[in-house]
């Protein structure tokens, strides 16, 4: 322990702790995940190691690597799109909505673009980014303006959306029909994104799409001040606003840009699979994207981790079907995991917090102890903050339950 | 661990707090207290207490106008003593609380009165000390065991559904006492009309108002069989009417032998409903009074105390170049009643270059609202604000900034910092489009974190590195950051509201030479502070706020921390027998150095009532 005022050594120290507390929460969440996972499976009477073991040989094979990598592709747009939202203290649980509205509508656009070229490509993205933009837009604009809740405006927009769609996708409106399949006119080949064609099978093109994104929001949010602005409201909104942040603009901004990546959501599907939007086009990914940016704490790096690992729990869990084991098990293991790692980041969150206190207290009383002439200074009289409950859905963001930040005393 | 035990260890025998409490007696000297509390010489405030500072006779034996106390007080506390990890809230509590008697406890916000009451309710669990209810030691561990004890508290905030009716709120939770039926109900009604509540059962709450919804929540605590009440500043939801009914009430209980403990700071209402008062500051008893013995103007001094002598302000720096002037403004706002209020009326200052205006006040007169006005947090329905000439009036709070107004909240851990953020993010908090935190749009987190380095060295900061959260620093020291922070980018006015709040009282000191220095090179400041002697020794200026008026203006030479603290209470608002005093305030000469014109206000205010 240091004497002397500022040295680097304690700065290292903090800085290998939030290393350590990095990795304990992970290892901790997985490791009960596992735990609890062997014991439900041995309390149906099924092996779990037998189950994990073909799981592992299973999705480590070629084919199942390209899979899951297809995969995680929209479930990572997804994430992002939740966790720019989260960051905020948003809870937009429409992406699905979003995505979905979005994907018809470049569908439709691309499907009728008379233009040829290069540029069809670009046109669908910005299309099917502006529809999402508009479907979360008004979400935001409710809360800005009437402080309707996004949660609840949200899901009801899934459902608006959904309405349209079942509207729009009708044999002499804006689709066409394929025996059983109602869908939008088929995207001309040249409309397809690229793919990378690997020995085991082709790897979407459109997961430059994904990296970009990741890249994107990891800058906008943490590298520009529109970004610290936004991190702001969510940490504390009247600070933010004592700040100068406006933030019922924010909040309109905010779910802007969260919509424009869930229109994203549908893209690997249309440009790199379909080809088009029909009522089999795959739903629900958005409800999968809270899931994965809950498990990858919405950081870029750690939401495409959980985007792979809900892949691969996808891809394996067929597979145990398979060998006689019940298909369900895999929702039961995608919910344990979510559960415990939720659980296990706040436990830690608060043990890495007192941790740090103390050390900021112990080692301010060293140096004060090597300062003879330290001042008799009485006790601080603060109450610890009450602790402000937040709206349960936002707090479920896990982003920072301001649990008593209690000041250790320093004389 | 090592860290919490090694700074008990050097704390507690360091200072006066350290001495045990008078172990027994039960007696309360005025003066010694003090002293008690104060940490370095009280040269200052002895020589204007001493006047005053005959020993309080011990409550126990107060001769007082209520029913013959049995000699068992209803609620004993000793020696209380509730730390959180790095805090202590309450430390050596003392307080007898006497049967049938209404017993107000008061102090400043944070003072420690709520967690004293909830550690007396049950809610949290004193680390040293005793509690004794009628005779008998207890502990309680929570709400339902207090209220067992006979223990009842009425919240703040009350705690009834709107959706169901006046006696369904009652039952709710006490089914076993009396049944749903219609035992309850007489019950009910026996409670009402033996205590005057008036409560009609069958009315849904959502149809009535906010006092008759309070005396739902006293009958609620009577009809779980409470015989010492707790009101949590029942009265700040009230308008006058209602508080009166609400003390005929409470001396309705009185008489029919209940207790109460009445929490408040509004001095007046003290005055006329208490039997006794004891005092918290920095979160332990300072004294024990009677409402006959004391004034106004003594309890509000002895709420905020006189921690340190404060060195005056020096060669004056005032310069008629007017810095923020603010003019006509107004401000209404709907209570929880819906009903429109003024809270801001015609307010009009003008600080200039290098001068500290200082506004006195008892919180909760507008004073908070006047800084969200300026900083642009709340939108004023008239009145103009000009920053060095230019109308900021219509601006936000964001270009406010940027134009050079530095502000230091009064709640600093919800309007000025991020806790869960390390310091260099806070230290971007408000400035974020400034250098050295941006260019463009980008952010500069190296020259960000760089800055912050300084800053946490110039301004004595204590931590161990720029990247632990704001959350893990002491309350003094988030407020030196806060200060640095705001007077790196060059204000030309800073907005101070209660800058030594909650601060230990070397960052005190520190923070009061920095804005003094600040003022010498030509800052202009607006101090908002319930701290008397921090107002009289820093402003050049000062004015008192009551009611969201400017009521009255003094000169900081001349005036006393007494005086101060009669004006502070609308002069003769208590009813109490404040008379002479207002008019000693009254006649303080208006400070000649103001360019603005002289109010009178307070002394008419006075006469008035």
């Amino acid at each position: 322990m240091t004497t002397s005022p500022r040295t680097w050594q304690p700065l290292r120290r903090i800085d290998r702790e939030k290393l350590l507390l990095g990795f304990a929460a992970p290892a901790l969440a997985l490791a009960t995940a596992f735990v609890i996972i062997s014991l439900v499976m041995s309390l149906t009477g099924q092996n779990p190691f037998l189950a994990f073991q073909i799981m592992g040989d299973y999705g480590t094979k070629a084919d199942s690597q390209v899979w899951i990598i297809n995969k995680a592709i929209p479930y990572y747009l997804s994430a992002v799109a939740v966790a720019i939202g989260f960051r905020m203290n948003l809870f937009n649980i429409g992406v699905d909505g979003q995505y979905q509205v979005a994907a018809f509508f470049a569908a439709a656009v691309g499907g009728y673009l008379t233009f040829s070229g290069t540029l069809r490509i670009p046109f669908i993205l910005l299309t099917a980014m502006a529809v999402g933009a508009i479907w979360a837009g008004i979400a935001g604009f409710l809360k800005a303006t009437r402080g309707v809740s996004e949660v609840i405006s949200t899901i009801m927009l899934n459902a608006i959306g959904g309405a349209l769609i079942g509207y729009l996708l009708h044999d002499g409106r804006l689709a066409e029909r394929t025996q059983n399949i109602v869908h939008t006119p088929y995207l001309p080949e040249s409309t397809m994104f690229f793919t990378i064609q690997t020995d085991a099978g082709r790897i979407y093109g459109t997961i430059v799409i994904a990296i970009v994104a990741g890249l994107a929001y990891w800058y906008l949010l943490g590298r520009t001040r529109f970004g610290f602005d936004l991190r702001s409201v969510g940490e504390s909104e009247s600070a933010a606003r004592a700040g100068g942040v406006s933030v019922k603009r924010m909040v309109i901004t905010a779910m802007v840009l969260s919509g424009a990546m869930a229109g994203l959501v549908g893209m690997p599907t249309l440009l790199n699979d379909s080809g088009t939007f029909g009522n089999n086009f795959p739903g629900g990914i958005g409800f999968m994207g809270i899931a994965i940016a809950l498990l990858g704490r919405n950081h870029a790096v750690g939401m495409a981790f959980a985007a792979l690992l809900w892949a691969f729990l996808e891809r394996t869990g067929g597979r145990l079907n398979f060998e006689g084991y019940n298909q369900e098990i895999v929702g039961v293991m995608q919910g344990i995991i979510v559960l415990s790692v939720v659980i296990a980041y706040e436990l830690v969150r608060r043990w890495g917090l007192r941790r740090q206190q103390r050390m900021v207290g112990a080692q301010l009383a060293a140096r004060a102890a090597a300062t003879p002439a330290a001042v008799g200074a009485p006790v601080p009289m603060e109450k610890p903050p009450a602790t402000t409950p937040g709206a349960t859905g936002d707090r479920r963001a896990g982003q920072n339950g301001s649990d008593d930040p209690t000041d250790p005393e320093v004389p | 661990m090592i860290g919490r035990t090694t700074v008990a260890d050097r704390v507690r025998p360091s200072g006066p707090l350290g001495s045990p409490a008078p172990a027994g007696t039960g007696r309360r000297c005025y003066a010694g207290r003090i002293r008690r509390g104060a940490i370095a010489s009280t040269d200052l405030t002895a020589p204007l207490l001493r006047p005053r500072g005959e020993c309080v006779i011990p409550a126990s034996t107060i001769p007082a106008d209520g029913p013959p106390a049995d000699g068992v007080p209803a609620v004993e506390l000793r020696g209380i003593t509730k730390r959180f990890p790095g805090v202590v809230a309450n430390h050596d509590i003392d307080i007898t609380v006497r049967r049938g008697t209404v017993h107000a406890l008061i102090g400043e916000n944070g003072a420690g009165k709520s967690t004293l009451m909830k550690i007396l309710y049950g809610m949290q669990k004193p680390d040293e000390g005793t509690i004794t209810i009628d005779g008998e030691r207890v502990s309680p561990s929570s709400p339902a065991d207090a209220i067992r004890n006979g223990i009842g508290m009425v919240h703040q905030h009350f705690m009834l559904a709107d959706n169901l009716t006046v006696r369904e709120n009652i039952v709710l939770g006490a089914e076993r006492a009396y049944g749903i039926g219609a035992r309850s109900r007489r019950r009910i009604m026996e409670i009402s009309d033996a205590y005057g509540l008036d409560i009609r059962p069958d009315v849904l709450v959502e149809e009535i108002g906010v006092a008759d919804r309070q005396r739902v929540e006293i009958l609620k605590v009577l009809y779980r069989g409470a015989r010492t009440l707790i009101l949590d500043e029942p009265t700040a939801v009230l308008v006058p009417q209602e508080v009166d009914a609400l003390f005929a009430n409470l001396r309705e209980l009185k008489a029919e032998g209940l207790t109460v403990i009445f929490i408040s700071h509004k001095l007046g209402e003290v005055l006329s409903v208490a039997d006794d008062i004891t005092v918290i500051r920095r979160g332990t008893t300072v004294a024990s009074v009677v409402p006959a013995e004391t004034s106004p103007g003594e309890l509000a001094e002895l709420m905020v105390g006189s921690e340190l002598p404060v060195p005056d302000t020096g060669e004056s720096t005032v310069t008629d170049e007017p810095v923020l002037t603010v003019s006509g403004l107004h401000l209404s706002g709907t209570d929880t009643e819906g009903t429109l209020r003024e809270v801001l009326t015609d307010i009009d200052f003008t600080i200039h270059r290098g001068e500290i205006l200082g506004i006195a006040g008892v919180e909760g007169n507008g004073q908070a609202e006047l800084v969200e006005a300026v900083m642009g947090i709340r939108t004023p329905d008239g009145g103009r604000i000009e920053l060095a000439g230019e109308d900021i009036s219509r601006v936000g709070t964001r270009t406010r900034r940027e134009a050079g107004v530095g502000y230091i909240p009064e709640d600093r851990h919800r309007h000025g910092l991020l806790l869960n953020a390390p310091l260099w993010e806070n230290r971007m908090l408000g400035h974020v489009t400034e250098r050295p935190n941006s260019r463009g749009g980008r952010l500069t987190i190296g020259d960000a974190r760089r800055d912050t380095e300084r800053i946490v060295a110039e301004h004595d900061v204590r931590t161990p590195g720029i990247d632990v959260t704001a959350a893990s620093l002491s309350g003094g020291n988030q407020q030196k950051l806060i200060f640095g922070r705001e007077m790196s980018h060059d204000p030309k006015v800073l907005i101070a509201a209660h800058p030594t709040r909650g601060v230990d009282v070397g960052a005190q000191s520190q923070i009061w030479d920095q804005i003094r220095r600040a003022r010498a090179r030509g800052l202009a400041v607006l101090l908002i502070s319930a701290d008397l002697d921090e107002l009289i020794g820093l402003s050049d200026t000062l004015r008192v706020m009551y009611r969201g008026r400017l009521v009255a203006e003094a000169d900081p030479a001349t005036i006393t921390p007494e005086e101060l603290g009669t004006a502070m209470t609308g002069a003769t608002a208590g009813g109490a027998d404040s008379a002479g005093p207002a008019d000693d305030q009254g006649a303080t000469a208006p400070d000649p150095a103001s360019g603005t014109g002289a109010e009178h206000d307070g002394r008419t205010d006075g006469g008035a009532r």
